[in-house]
């Protein structure tokens, strides 16, 4: 038996091009900086038990926005490798991507956006917002959500692997079969795939039930649910969406792996398997997951423009009902997502059907921002910005949507770069400016400082640039006739088109760079832009009552909610709010390094069977119970915060708003 | 598990977690009973041909699932109508609606499509006798 597995010195990739090479070596220099700046601080005591084995919510959501920034990177620098490939593989040139490379490049661009962008992104941001947006100490199993974190992570670092060790998939970013089955993908590539997303989205459905029953059981006195903030109500349908759509990601990579391991044959061409069985169950999936994506991202915009408007945010409650509603239709959608597979007419039908009622609620939502934005008094923060340029994009988007939910239609533009332009337009548009937007809101609750406003407004207005350079040619390049995934074509015609897209992606990518630079920026500047209030926006929710970056104990006093904008009705009624607070001891989680642990073990497991070194595999399944079992063990796992402590830390806090004041009126 | 009781702020808070009941070993008993006998009747008619007339096989399996999945909810998971236990019921009901919104669609979609295929016994073009085709048997 060989201890390697399948693996031998062929499968460094990094020897296959230049290209790769320079994208391993940078990988690498950058993990060995990172190593060593660490250990040149002298952090890694700091890291480890701040960090690294935290179970505080806030922290693990700002683990998962470092690795979805991170992930960005990656992802984006394979869209730029693919514009400058479209842009000059024409006619007789064969560009600077052969077949091999250029197919791993846009199966990696899609599935890092979606599963390692923005999921954890959207994930990090309902992190840190939602237990103090309801008044919460943590979420409900803090264990868990440690353990969620770290087997994103983990699947995150499959994933890069693939870049120097052998290869990913050649699939497109749902490895569809029969191309991803052993016959037509031999290698490792669709392994890589299939191994990091099972780890991650394991980790996204423990995620779903914890914020599911964390809204549901933990929130605070008087909070019912017509009081809930909108961010939370739609983290709540998020999580119901992530719970009964995850499931069935996993069962069906669970049936692909069956097919490529153990010789099943679900979904192979011969001896009764059946593909479209595959594409209705990833789709099944799949038209949730775009909600789920975008739903916490118009509960961004909805915090955002009461905020920035002074204004209550308008019809509330239609709020609410248009976003049960989008939860529920989002389930009844999916086959729009493959129209041309050959089902009946019937069929095409109702899905077209159900396709277009569902844009009814999400229109309902965007005259809702457009309302409250009415008369109000508006700030035009680079919050407000990314809001607003949402909201115009988005309804391009959303339009060329119901273009598609016309099977007929849908029959003309399927595959086509019509169909790329239209998803981009509304994950950028809508899912990915709604992060952004949420970013830079809590930004400052997260880390108690805020971030510079010139480089947030100068990224925002490339990225809204880009994207409409970038897209827009692609809309024509559709009707033109150009399908999606090209890696040399021979008319002309398109390559203008093409040119114009990478000038976009260029825009784009000033935009990243003012982000990466704004970031630095305000870190370095963080004393000058320091929130020391706690409320840097008037906000109106009562994660703005406690102090940035809240204590690890959230709030002092758990508050009393009486009404819809909790925090602004606390202002305006004024000095209530000052009166002298009675502490009591604090009942809080204890840190454990058993969730790192144990995806650390599945990622070895995921290594293991990816490469087939079976001895490594017996020993990293053994170890996942093994560790849960001795951390079960464990009897000390909570203890008390002593009402002394917290009366010295909220004194603290105090007298630093006392000291502003002082400076103020001075 | 982790403490569900985080969210209260003294020791007073200690309510019971999420409204659960547990049945004693008296339950778990009789649902351990119907198992095993629901499990042998679903198996033997499965290893002894013949049991069951014609045809009679297949929804005299998904019948006995679906009680076995009732058996378990009842008897392990403790899944009752009481009011505490109403969180329960609806993610219960919700979980149905979704299981039943899947398996009735793709049943939907690929019973369509699987009209749509062409019968591989069924020559697409009726041909008489000899075909110039028959060199192409077998491929």
């Amino acid at each position: 038996m060989n201890l390697l597995g399948r693996m031998g010195w062929s499968d460094l990739a990094m020897l296959e091009s230049p290209v790769i090479m320079g994208a391993g070596l940078f990988m690498g220099l950058v993990v060995v900086a990172v190593l060593g700046v660490i250990t040149y601080m002298k952090a890694w005591k700091y890291l480890w038990t701040e960090w690294l084995t935290s179970v505080d919510h806030k922290k693990i959501g700002v683990m998962y926005i470092i690795v979805a920034l991170i992930m960005l990177l990656r992802g984006f620098s394979d869209a730029i490798l693919m514009r400058t490939q479209q842009a000059m593989a024409y006619g007789g040139h064969p560009g600077y991507l052969p077949p091999h490379h250029y197919d791993q490049i846009f199966t990696a661009h899609g599935t890092i956006m979606i599963f390692f962008m923005a999921m954890p992104f959207m994930i990090g941001l309902m992190n840190i917002a939602v237990p103090l947006q309801i008044g919460a100490r943590d979420v409900a199993f803090p264990f868990l959500n440690s353990f969620s974190f770290w087997m994103t992570a983990a699947g995150a670092v499959l994933v890069n692997l693939s870049l120097v060790l052998g290869e990913f998939g050649q699939t497109g970013w749902l490895a569809y079969p029969p191309l991803s089955e052993l016959k037509f993908s031999p290698g490792v590539g669709v392994d890589y795939y299939i191994w990091s997303l099972q780890l991650t989205g394991l980790g996204t459905l423990l995620t779903g039930v914890n914020f599911f029953v964390t809204i549901v059981k933990m929130r605070a006195p008087g909070m019912t649910w017509m009081r809930m903030p909108i961010f939370t109500w739609t983290i709540l349908c998020t999580a119901i969406l992530i719970m009964a759509a995850f499931p069935i990601l996993t069962v069906t990579f669970g049936m692909l792996s069956l097919d490529r391991y153990l010789g099943f044959h679900f979904f192979t061409n011969e001896l009764g398997g059946n593909q479209m069985m595959y594409v209705n169950l990833i789709w099944a999936w799949g038209h949730p997951e775009v909600y789920i994506l975008i739903l916490p991202a118009f509960g961004v915009f909805s915090e955002v423009v009461p905020t920035f408007a002074r204004k209550r945010l308008f019809g509330y409650n239609a709020m609410v009902y248009a976003t049960v509603c989008i939860t529920f239709l989002s389930f009844v959608v999916w086959l729009h997502h493959f129209f041309t597979m050959g089902s009946s007419a019937n069929v095409n039908a109702f899905f077209g059907i159900t396709t277009m009622i569902i844009s009814i609620p999400t229109g309902v939502k965007i005259f809702n921002w457009l309302f409250t934005m009415y008369r109000g008094r508006i700030q035009y923060t680079s919050m407000m910005l990314w809001t607003m340029g949402f909201m115009v994009t988005f309804v391009i988007g959303g339009m060329t949507g119901v273009m598609l939910a016309l099977p007929g239609n849908d029959w003309v533009l399927h595959n086509s770069l019509f169909l790329i332009a239209h998803f981009h337009n509304v994950i950028i548009g809508g899912v990915f400016f709604g992060y952004m937007a949420g970013y830079t809101y809590w930004f400052p609750k997260a880390t108690g400082f805020k971030l510079h406003e010139g480089w947030a407004k100068a990224s925002f207005w490339f990225w809204l640039t880009g994207f409409y350079v970038a897209f827009m040619p692609l809309y024509a390049l559709g009707f033109m006739g150009m399908t999606r995934r090209m890696n040399h074509y021979d008319n002309p015609a398109w390559t203008p088109f093409l040119e114009v897209a990478l000038v976009g992606a260029l825009l784009v990518l000033c935009g990243i760079s003012c982000q990466v630079i704004g970031l630095v920026v305000s870190i370095r500047n963080r004393h000058e832009n320091q929130d020391v209030t706690g409320d840097p926006w008037n906000g109106r929710t009562i994660e703005w009552s406690t102090s940035s970056p809240p204590p690890f104990y959230n709030f002092a006093v758990l508050p009393h909610i009486d009404s819809l904008d909790a925090f602004n009705e606390t202002k305006q009624r004024g000095h209530e709010a000052r009166e002298t607070p009675v502490y009591s001891d604090i009942h809080m989680p204890r840190n454990t390094p058993a969730g790192l642990f144990m995806s650390v073990a599945a990622g070895m497991l995921g290594f293991a069977l990816i490469w087939h070194i079976w001895w490594l595999a017996a020993i990293s399944l053994l170890a996942i119970p093994v560790i849960f079992i001795v951390r079960s063990c464990n009897d000390d796992i909570d203890y008390y915060v002593p009402a002394a402590e917290v009366a010295r830390i909220e004194a603290l806090h105090n007298a630093r708003v006392a000291k502003l004041e002082l400076t103020h009126v001075a | 598990m982790d403490h569900p009781a985080l969210h209260g702020h003294s020791h007073e808070h200690h309510t019971s977690a999420s409204g659960e009941s547990h049945g004693g070993y008296g339950a778990y008993g009789i649902g351990f009973a119907l198992s095993v006998v629901l499990t042998v009747a679903a198996f033997y008619p499965v290893m002894v041909p013949g049991t069951l007339p014609h045809g009679w096989l297949e929804p005299t399996l998904a019948v006995l699932a679906i009680v076995q999945i009732v058996v378990h909810l009842m008897f392990f998971l403790h899944m009752s109508t009481a009011s505490e236990q109403r969180w329960n019921v609806v993610a219960f009901g919700f979980a149905i609606l979704v299981v039943f919104i899947l398996i009735v669609g793709s049943l939907f979609i690929m019973h369509s499509m699987a009209e749509g295929m062409v019968d591989p016994d069924v020559p697409a073009v009726p041909t008489t006798g000899h075909s110039d085709m028959g060199s192409m048997k077998g491929m």
